[in-house]
């Protein structure tokens, strides 16, 4: 060692320094009178795609918006729930989807901006369905978040591939063939049975497309009114497990895992006939299944009635420094005009009745579904809509239920499958 | 954290006692001047151990208090003191045992075949080989591939209507096989992935071993007769001893924890480890309680676990060495 000691000194000092520097990045506002704002998001919002951001860009000059988008939202909620548990590295508005709102509501109602305070609170809850202000709410009246998009859902089916299997494919007649989940099971069958129907196809992706459609159908899905998971006794469950056991059993899936790998590339390969489709998956379906399957995808509505599935609200948190200009654009995000747009830029169904039921959207017809009325379709299912309570673990259990499905298409008994499902459901809400 | 101090009587509790004392005066000098020299050793190890204690040792206890409690994510304030209840709980956890059984066959799966493979890599690269340079480099490439990489492109390869392992199986006249679906079958394809990632750079720490073998050794056995195999298994295998050892207890430390391959695996980001939790490993449910579930504490108990099942293994490995160091002399 020649260096001495002194700039030995200096030396570590530096370099102590630097390491310092390095672990700690600077949070900088712009001098120039701008205000950014930040959305934090997941999946596809689309409010970008649609041109949403620069229109309200250009209408306030002194706005800049950046926003974060994750891809699952399931990552997004652990990252928010972390930031929501430390308090710190929220971003102005936050979005929260139905699977976790009801979490939010329940233990992090304080971080967000209670809507119901506004001044205009009237003019901004009074164009939405009930269904869609209710759990946002909490037990005391604050309202945390203001509505995007909903998921009335209905039935997507392969033209093509009923054809050749000798079904019908009239859309008003299968939705009588269908209207009960036992007339769509006996299509099934039929489908099943047909000697011309194409080599590898099944009549249905998997045995979730019939069982997360069918049990929020029930008096209650997962919970009972006060929000308590009641997985084993709830009707809805019972009678959506007895369907899509049978769906499962009998073969008639094609038991993808919705979201895998497997299950995107069988759209491509026309591997399955039909697969319940909120309205936001619209968009998913022609973007797997590519050009080439234009015209051959059909909307009908969904057997057994109504159905939801998915859908968002916007919320602006408590802390954020820009409080409120995020609430102006979180209303303005949310108002019936830009939830039409919305619905004709991107395909996201709106949760605003007024918006709704404007003839922009109710009179749509969508080419790539061979000019069905979807608009129609889904304004039908979101108008009967009988939202049933939501709770805490719905994701989970959720999950714990379709897998359980899954097993039975493979051979387990439904008697063991659905007490698997129980125990795994028990590994999430504590017994 | 803090720097070595000049107080005199620190030094002398910390400094070896010098045999033969020396005169005081130059005692203290140089004490002094040791000292001096140490503290700017203390300063540069510091930043470690600060990154250290904030990001290991204070997590490490913080998970040992949050284990006793129940608690979930989104209502840290309300966690309850549960004792060892997370523990006990965890022993009678059917979910614990699959996937202490999963990680126990994954385990055995993936590094008994990757050693192995090691071993005879290493053995023939050690060989003249002309382009060795080629092979040492190109044999750690998948090492330096990033798992979610790697996981992903086999979570494809073993797809079981689109992938490319199935279709090569159709087409020389087996059946597709459910690769993702059935235990064994999702347990032998994440081993695959593993071993793929980890053979190559045992193999190289294996031959570095070899190559510290003296050639005497060698040429004696050739001229004692023995074959290039007898070579192998009387010289090279006893005097990699210790490297294999290593090699086994770091694999085994990988095996307990294996999490991202099951997690890439199913290809959809669940947290389950298949539908039937049939490639759930106990890191992945450690996950899956933590950042799925949201069950803090019940997390926190399994990654103790872990923790204490690694020790248990690493003491037995190293009782087996002593025993079978001392039964050599």
């Amino acid at each position: 060692m020649t260096v001495p000691p002194r700039r030995r000194a200096a030396l570590g000092a530096a370099l102590v320094a630097s390491l310092l520097a390095a672990g700690c990045g600077g949070s900088s506002s712009a001098d120039d009178g701008t205000v950014t704002l930040d959305l934090g998001l997941f999946g596809t919002f689309g409010f970008e795609q649609a041109g949403l951001y620069d229109e309200y860009m250009r209408l306030n000059p002194d706005i800049r918006i950046e926003e974060t988008s994750v891809e699952r939202s399931a990552d997004y909620y652990r990252a928010l729930q972390t930031r929501l548990a430390a308090g710190s590295g929220l971003a102005d508005i936050q979005g929260i989807e139905i699977g976790f709102v009801a979490d939010v509501v329940e233990n992090h109602a304080d971080a967000f901006v209670d809507f119901a305070a506004e001044g205009n609170a009237d003019e901004l809850l009074g164009h939405y369905y009930d269904w869609k202000v209710e759990p946002a709410t909490t037990e005391d009246g604050r309202v945390i978040g203001l509505g995007t998009d909903a998921g009335p859902e209905a039935m997507c089916f392969r033209r093509d591939l009923f054809e050749q299997a000798g079904l019908p494919t009239d859309r008003t007649e299968l939705a009588s063939r269908w209207s009960t989940w036992e007339g769509y099971l006996e299509l099934g069958r039929e489908y099943d049975a047909s000697p011309t129907k194409p080599e590898g196809t099944s009549f249905v992706d998997s045995p979730a497309s019939v069982f997360s459609a069918a049990v929020y159908q029930g008096e209650t899905a997962y919970n009972d009114e006060s929000g308590n998971p009641i997985p084993e006794t709830s009707p809805g469950v019972t009678a959506a497990w007895e369907d899509a056991a049978v769906a499962a059993a009998e073969g008639m899936t094609a038991n993808l895992i919705q979201f895998g790998d497997e299950w995107n590339s069988a759209f491509a390969n026309g591997a399955f006939a039909t697969i319940s489709c909120p309205a936001w998956m619209l968009g998913y379906i022609s973007e797997q299944a590519g050009e080439e399957a234009s015209g051959a995808w059909d909307v009908a509505p969904l057997p057994g009635g109504a159905g939801n599935w998915g859908g968002s609200w916007l919320g602006v948190t408590e802390n954020s420094e820009h409080r409120e200009e995020a609430i102006a654009l979180v209303e303005w995000l949310t108002a019936p005009e830009q939830q039409i747009k919305m619905f004709t830029e991107e395909a996201h169904f709106p949760s605003s009745q007024e918006a709704a039921e404007d003839p922009q959207v109710s009179s749509a017809t969508n080419e790539y579904f061979s000019g069905a009325p979807v608009g129609q379709i889904f304004a039908d299912s979101a108008a009967a809509l009988q939202f049933t309570p939501i709770g805490p673990y719905d994701t989970q259990i959720q999950e714990a239920f379709t897998n359980a499905l899954s097993t039975v298409a493979d051979g387990t008994s439904p008697d063991d499958a659905f007490q698997a499902a129980l125990a795994e459901i028990e590994q999430v809400t504590g017994g | 954290m803090t720097i070595a101090s000049d107080d005199p009587r620190v030094a002398a509790a910390a400094a070896p006692p010098p045999s033969v004392p020396p005169a005081p005066a130059t005692a203290a000098r140089r004490r002094r001047s040791r000292l001096t020299r140490n503290r700017w050793g203390y300063a540069y190890v510091a930043p470690f151990f600060l990154l250290f204690a904030a990001f290991s040792l204070y997590p490490f206890l913080y998970t040992a208090y949050i284990s006793l409690h129940d608690v979930r994510l989104s209502d840290l304030d309300g966690a309850v003191f549960v004792g060892f209840g997370n523990y006990t709980e965890l022993l009678q956890d059917e979910f614990f045992w699959n996937a202490a059984r999963n990680t126990l066959t994954i385990g055995i799966l993936s590094t008994v075949p990757q050693l192995a493979i090691a071993l005879g890599l290493a053995h023939l690269l050690n060989y003249r080989l002309r382009g060795r340079t080629f092979f040492r480099v190109a044999m750690l490439m998948p090492y330096a591939t990033s798992i979610a990489a790697a996981t992903l492109v086999f979570a494809q390869l073993f797809g079981h209507d689109y992938g490319l392992i199935n279709t090569l199986l159709e087409a020389v006249g087996f059946d597709r096989i459910d690769w993702e679906s059935g235990s064994w079958t999702s347990q032998i394809a994440i081993s695959v992935i593993v071993t793929w990632r980890w053979t190559g750079y045992n193999a190289l720490i294996y031959l570095a071993a070899m190559q510290a073998i003296p050639n005497d050794l060698y040429e004696a056995a050739t001229l004692d007769g023995a074959s290039r195999w007898k070579q192998f298994v009387h010289v090279t295998i006893p005097a990699l001893r210790p490297t294999i050892l290593f090699t086994i207890v770091v694999s085994t430390i990988g095996a307990v924890q294996l999490f991202g391959e099951p997690l890439l695996f199913s290809g959809n980001g669940m947290t389950n480890g298949g539908v039937s939790n049939q490639y759930q490993t106990l890191g992945l449910l450690m996950y899956d309680q933590g950042w799925t579930n949201f069950r803090l504490g019940q997390a926190a108990a399994t990654a103790w676990t872990m923790f204490l099942i690694i020790l248990v293994v690493v003491g037995v490995y190293g009782l087996i060495a002593r025993r079978r160091a001392r039964a050599e002399r």
